[in-house]
């Protein structure tokens, strides 16, 4: 068959993916928007089976087979909670896949890549693998780090900065050499070792409360990589479909570090959170001189079920308690009372972004009541009771005024604005950013302490009792 | 061959520019199923890994190909399945029945 006639198939698929997408626009649609997406894909994959004449169909099948099981047994165990990590792992084998097209194409005796051919073959060749064993090796650091098989933290040593430094202009080195002379095929293993460790070592300094956006980063890294295969290949449908990725990961990326007030270069390199940073309360007042008040179950739960409107703000805390089923029961407990109850999802709530809506979604909590930030903010002001829940930095109104906080100039939720506070905690410990929230000092805050899942299984009972 | 690399960069930057368009308008609500949603389709590197897997044109090629089958057909068959999961969850508020 004319290889013409088969981008033809590649072009439906690549149609098919933006369609998928735009469907991703709404909750409503989205569902089918995934199906067309991977209808395309199918597509894909059997106009490249039937047409582009393969030889040999034993290395083909099992590949299919293997990677469709292993594929399919996590997909369907994943827990909610591992989407994180399931994320980075897919993501990685996205990316190591596509340099181990490159290097298939580099050795081939049959291609057009590799010793003889035209420079800037094999300069997509070079690029192809450099993005893919970085984005392969870095996907599987952030998944150790996310299931904490290895240290959350930053990991930092001397001279860190300068080592990768010196490692990038080496990559950069390797590849330039691989263009002028290619028939020093040694180069091509050196490239693909130096981008391997490059991934580990650029991870390693990140603090688990930034892999969000690494994610992110990493993300739009595998639709880059397979749209430099798309090069390498000559095949537009790898370049186009990897392209949507890339700018995917890229509008992700910046979403995260514009919702915690970082610049990429500071997630980057800047080792956030690898020691808690002993900073005072604005000002340098000691904690001391603050008191706070707590309040008690029974009570909390009567303040509630006489409210008109109850903002839930949950954050971090509540998935790790794993304590959003009894956060729905209690919501509709309050609901049957006529209460109306709302969800206020800050963009970084959660372990990567959206993340805190799959797991209330998975909790059954219908998703026209999660309200994003810019949605949730003008209600706080006619709000009775907000119930904080394992959110700290996002509701810490420091970030509007405090210009010596870290944190100052981080869009937050206004849950000062609201009649009564409720902070779910389970001590006065401050939060990720390791700075006091003056917001447990308000005269309308109470704190509620104890486990969250604890906490709110009392509520529920609490509740249950108003009369 | 210069050609054909430009027209592929045509390709790339305009595609770049029709996925910020169709990105940007996707709710923060749905940011974690457009993540696995979006790896799954740069599983499309699945189609390079069929043509170097079924060339046979050595043993070495051949079992960079088979294991490169193998992640993107990890990536493709896993990101799609654990999207549907996750958006089959996203449901409206039933309408309650009034009596």
């Amino acid at each position: 068959m004319n290889p013409a006639f088969i981008k033809l198939f590649y072009l439906l698929a690549a149609v098919m993916f933006i369609v998928g997408l735009k469907r991703l626009s709404s909750p409503r649609t989205a569902r089918s928007g995934n199906f067309v997406g991977a209808l395309g894909m199918l597509i894909a994959i059997v106009a490249t089976a039937v047409f582009t004449g393969i030889l040999t169909w034993q290395m083909v099948i099992i590949g299919l087979i293997v990677g469709s099981l292993i594929g399919g047994v996590l997909a369907k165990t994943v827990k909610m909670t591992a989407m994180p990590e399931m994320v980075a792992l897919l993501n990685g084998f996205g990316g190591g896949a596509s340099a181990l097209v490159a290097a298939a194409e580099f050795l081939s005796p049959t291609s057009e890549v590799g010793i003889g051919a035209p420079f800037h073959i094999n300069l997509t060749v070079g690029l192809s693998v450099f993005v893919g064993a970085l984005t392969f090796s870095g996907s599987l650091v952030a998944f150790l780090k996310l299931r904490e098989w290895i240290t959350g933290r930053a990991v930092t040593y001397p001279l860190q900065k300068t080592l990768n430094g010196v490692l990038v202009l080496a990559t950069i080195a390797v590849v330039i050499g691989l263009v002028l002379r290619p028939e020093m095929g040694w180069q091509f293993a050196v490239l693909a070792g130096l981008s391997f460790i490059l991934g580990i070592l650029s991870v390693i300094p990140i603090g688990g409360a930034d892999m969000p956006v690494v994610i992110s980063l990493l993300n739009s890294y595998s639709g880059i990589a397979a749209a430099m295969t798309g090069f390498v290949i000559n095949n537009e449908g790898l370049v186009v479909s990897g392209a949507l990725v890339g700018a995917s990961g890229i509008i992700l990326t910046k979403i995260m570090c514009k919702a915690m007030n970082r610049s990429l270069t500071n997630v980057l390199f800047g080792a956030f959170g690898s020691t808690v940073q002993q900073i005072g309360p604005g000002g340098g007042a000691a904690a001391g001189d603050k008191t706070y008040r707590e309040i008690t179950h029974e009570d909390t739960a009567m303040m509630m079920a006489y409210s008109k409107l109850v903002v839930v703000a949950p954050g971090y805390g509540l998935a790790v308690a794993q304590a959003q089923h009894e956060v729905r029961e209690l919501a509709d407990l309050l609901e049957k009372r006529g209460v109306e109850v709302k969800y206020a999802i800050h963009p970084v709530a959660g372990r990567m972004p959206g993340h805190m809506n799959v797991l209330l979604a998975e909790a059954n909590v219908p998703y026209d009541q999660l309200l994003d930030m810019d949605t949730i903010n003008p209600d706080f002001d006619r709000t009775d009771v907000v119930l904080v829940i394992g959110a700290n930095d996002v509701v810490n109104p420091a970030a509007r005024h405090d210009t010596t906080s870290p944190i100052y100039g981080m869009p937050i939720l206004d849950v000062d604005h609201a009649q009564n506070v409720i902070i779910l905690k389970r001590s006065m410990r401050p939060g990720f950013a390791g700075i006091d929230n003056e917001l447990f000092y308000e005269p309308r805050t109470r704190m509620l302490f104890g486990d969250a899942k604890d906490s709110l299984k009392k509520l529920v009972a609490e509740t249950k009792m108003v009369e | 061959m210069i050609a054909e690399l430009v027209g592929l960069l045509v390709v790339f930057v305009l595609a770049m520019f029709v996925g910020f368009e169709v990105i940007t308008k996707v709710p923060p609500t749905l940011h974690t199923p457009l993540m696995s949603g979006s790896n799954a389709i740069s599983g499309i590197t699945i189609i390079g890994a069929l043509i170097v897997a079924g060339r046979g044109d050595s043993r070495v090629t051949s079992i960079l190909g088979l294991v490169a089958v193998i992640f993107a057909m990890i990536n493709v068959v896993g990101g799609f399945l654990v999207t549907d999961r996750m958006l089959e969850m996203f449901k409206k508020k039933p309408e309650e029945k009034r009596s």
